[in-house]
């Protein structure tokens, strides 16, 4: 767990990158740092493992005051991934991904088995890759080296600074993918800062959208679509964006996922829509009310049930961040 | 084979057929009699090149590199600007000048020559021991930084290492430069080869003149290939630049 | 300080001259070299195999000490007549040059964007066009630093050169030497680093003002 209070960072020269942030960080979340280039992200994360020093106010990790824990140890404890991977070009990809092990000083044996079931964890070969050298490998497969050198000595805390941002989008998806895999069974917890609107939705559990270094909405990433608590919110969302992500998804899907409601043969005013039609599409035609009642069938023609605003935010709010799916209640 | 290696051959080949001309030449008029037949002396004036290049070069290589390691330190970097500026400057004058006004500061004599040579040795070894850390991308030191290593574990394990090839070049550089330079030492009475090069000239005597430049060329150039096999074993695989020439 | 000063008013006019005769001995090496190195260079280009060979061979003659190199001109050139003086020392300082010259343009043409080039092809420019228009603009700045850095070995060279007769200011310093005589050694030194920083500062700006705007950074 980690809590900012009232944490701020003023720069030499009287630049405030984070004025008075609050926020706590619950054990096993992912936490993505949110918001337009030069709002704080990075400085705010740089302060949990005190690259940046703390000008007011506190963080504290698990209840401990961040500046009365040893500094060093400090970061042993935190993983640490940025944009730009950081692997050192002088070191194999096997001692690369084992330098904190080593700085820790585990034993050879203790080491490889680490570094085979990291790379297992990640689809690479240890046999294959660990001999080579960074330069090596394609900029997919650093940054997933980049990200399990972090995991390495099993930190409980990962500070991630647009890890997946270099990368071209389809790679950056399949990553994206296979880490929230990763963190299901590792249950970290993260601060992960992004820029990328979709990226943010995807991976957070929760979002902290920051201005100027403010922090102006702390939330999950569907209350903060469907209830942006200030302008500011509002505008940097976009207001097509909840329906965008939508587009990526069918009404199967959400069959599959949530189930669909019963309908109603005594509603008179119905539409029929098949059930491989998009949600984007399937939402405006609910939000401009064409009918009472929208049905789904399937290809046969086969009334599969019935669709309602309210099963299209659910649906939001859970499979578009792959979550499990949620108890069935009142649909 | 197509005609541009053809080429590249015919080129390679006419070189070393000039060099081979050369020597027969030079065998031919005996111009390299005096090594045989003054060979203690000339067995002398090569210990005491040797001599001259090592103990100036070691010191060099002792105050250039901690110096640069120093002032590429955070605490320090003010004090870069200065010293690579007075350091620059240094290189400017002629290094027969340097040891002609050693003369007035340390005598006639060997010493003289090592503390000139030690003195124009330092810059290239500086320089490229700054240039070498100052290149290293900030994200790595800051990642490094970020797992928790101590300075002293960045500077040995990553800094050093990913710079090793710039020093490296820098301190080849420095030495093949020295050996050089030490065929100077003459005129500060220093000794080494270049006693039989400036006699020679002095004396119109072009025996003494190649007996001791060609032996100081194949020293530069064996010294030079020897320490670019030393560097392709030190520099660690993957820090490497993509291609040599 | 005062002594120092009444030297050099009495000793101005051949220091100047021996300036000049520095100047003009670095000058001409530079343009000859220039004149192989340049063409040399680009050529390399086209031509890997020829590259590694020229650049190995430059690069070893670079190692050559000078005080060695000079010394080896002059039994060479005493065969035909010219032993001591001008010619060998030129002949050295020419191929002293040829490393940093020939090196700085075949990398520089080399490494011009191949979009850009490309581009020209797509336009339908001829090679020649292309080297003229494209290739040589660009690969400027990287040509003219090599420029320089020979020009600044050779102004340093060109001091030992007094010792196989072809004056400069060298001459200077050598005088200074076997008369003991620090104020000719100081005031060699200081006028041989006055022209090498003359000369770089003009290089430069002639760098500057020809480099072309949108690839000067
Ligand atoms: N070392 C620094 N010194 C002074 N100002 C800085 C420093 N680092 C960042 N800043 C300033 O702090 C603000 C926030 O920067 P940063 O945290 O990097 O933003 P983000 O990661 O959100 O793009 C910016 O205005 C930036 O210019
Ligand atoms: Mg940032």
């Amino acid at each position: 767990m980690i809590t900012f209070d009232k944490t701020t960072k003023t720069y030499e020269g009287n630049v405030t990158a984070v004025k008075g942030v609050d926020f706590t960080v619950e054990k096993g979340e992912i936490v993505v740092l949110l918001g337009p280039s030069g709002c704080g992200k990075t400085t705010l994360l740089r302060m949990v493992n005190r690259l940046e020093s703390i000008s007011e106010g506190k963080i504290t990790i698990d209840g401990q005051d961040s500046m009365s824990l040893n500094q060093t140890a400090l970061r042993r404890k935190i993983g640490y991934v940025i944009q730009s991977n950081g692997l050192f070009p002088n070191m194999t990809i096997e001692e690369n991904t084992m330098i904190v092990p080593d700085l820790l000083g585990w034993s050879k044996k203790e080491k490889k088995e680490r570094f085979h079931k990291l790379m297992e964890m990640i689809g690479l070969s240890g046999e294959k890759f660990g001999k080579r050298y960074p330069h090596e490998l394609s900029g997919g497969q650093q940054q997933r080296i980049g990200v399990i050198r972090a995991l390495a000595a099993d930190p409980p805390v990962m500070l991630m600074d647009e890890p997946f941002g270099a990368l071209d989008p389809i790679i950056r998806e399949k990553i994206q993918d296979e880490f929230l895999q990763i963190q299901k069974e590792v249950k970290k917890t993260i601060l992960f800062v992004s820029h990328d609107i979709d990226e943010a939705i995807k991976m957070a559990d929760k979002i902290v959208l920051l201005r100027g270094g403010e922090l102006m909405q702390y939330d999950t990433p569907s209350e903060m679509l469907v209830r942006p608590k200030n302008e500011f919110v509002r505008e940097f969302f976009g207001k097509d964006r909840a329906i965008k992500s939508l587009s990526l998804h069918t009404i199967e899907d959400l069959r599959d996922m949530i189930g669909l409601a019963e309908f109603d043969d005594a509603i008179a005013d119905t539409k029929t829509i098949n059930v491989n039609h998009d949600l984007r599409n399937t939402l405006s035609m609910l939000l401009n009310q064409e009918a009472d009642q929208v049905i789904v069938s399937d290809d046969d023609g086969n009334k599969l049930g019935a669709i309602t605003i309210d099963i299209v935010q659910q649906y939001l709010h859970y499979e578009i961040k792959a979550k499990p799916a949620p108890v069935l209640e009142g649909v | 084979m197509n005609k541009k290696k053809v080429i590249s051959l015919v080129v390679r080949y006419s070189v070393y057929g000039l060099v081979a001309l050369f020597f027969f030449w030079a065998i031919r008029n005996h111009y390299f009699d005096y090594i045989f037949t003054e060979s203690s002396t000339f067995w002398h004036l090569i210990k005491q090149h040797l001599q001259l290049v090592l103990v100036s070069s070691v010191l060099a290589l002792l105050i250039a590199i901690p110096g640069g390691i120093l002032v590429t330190r955070k605490s320090f970097r003010r004090a870069e600007w200065v010293v690579s500026n007075t350091v620059n400057l240094g290189q400017t004058i002629p290094s027969l000048a340097v040891l002609a006004l050693m003369i007035s500061i340390l005598g006639i004599g060997f010493k003289t020559a090592v503390f000139a040579l030690f003195i124009y040795s330092l810059l290239p070894m500086y320089r490229n021991t700054v240039a070498g850390i100052d290149s290293i991308d900030e994200n790595l030191i800051d990642a490094a930084r970020g797992m928790g290593m101590k300075p002293v574990q960045i500077l040995f394990r990553i800094e050093l290492p990913n710079a090793a090839y710039s020093i490296l070049a820098g301190v080849r550089t420095a030495i093949v430069l020295n050996i050089g330079t030490a065929a100077l030492a003459y005129v500060v009475g220093g000794g080494g080869l270049g006693v039989w090069i400036f006699t020679g000239i002095q004396l119109f005597d072009n025996g003494y003149l190649i007996s001791g430049a060609i032996p100081v060329t194949l020293l530069a150039i064996f010294v030079d290939y020897l320490l670019r096999l030393l560097e392709r074993l030190i520099v660690p695989e993957g820090s490497k630049p993509p291609q040599e020439m | 300080m005062e002594k120092w000063m009444k030297f050099l008013e009495v000793n101005s006019s051949r220091i100047f001259d021996l300036t000049i005769e520095h100047a003009i001995l670095v000058g001409l090496a530079i343009l000859v070299a220039l004149l192989i190195g340049v063409p040399l260079g680009i050529y390399l280009t086209t031509n890997d195999y020829l590259a590694e060979t020229v650049l190995q061979i430059a690069s070893v003659m670079l190692t050559i000490p000078s005080i060695a190199l000079f010394g080896v001109m002059i039994p060479v050139f005493s065969i035909v007549n010219q032993g001591i003086g001008f010619v060998p020392a030129f002949v050295a300082l020419v191929l002293y040059a040829q490393l940093p010259i020939i090196r700085n343009t075949y990398t520089a043409i080399r490494n011009v964007n191949p979009q850009m080039r490309d581009a020209a092809i797509g336009l339908g420019m001829k090679p020649i066009q292309r080297l003229f228009r494209v290739e040589i603009p660009n690969a400027f700045p990287v040509i003219m630093a090599g420029i320089r850095t020979a020009v600044v070995i050779n102004i340093g060279i060109g001091v030992i050169a007094a010792y196989i007769g072809a004056g400069g200011l060298g001459v200077l310093i050598t005088q200074g030497i076997s008369r003991g005589d620090n104020y000719l050694i100081i005031t060699g030194s200081v006028a041989v680093a006055i022209l090498a920083m003359i000369a770089d500062g003009i290089l430069l700006w002639i760098q500057k003002r020809f480099t072309p705007k949108s690839i000067a950074n």
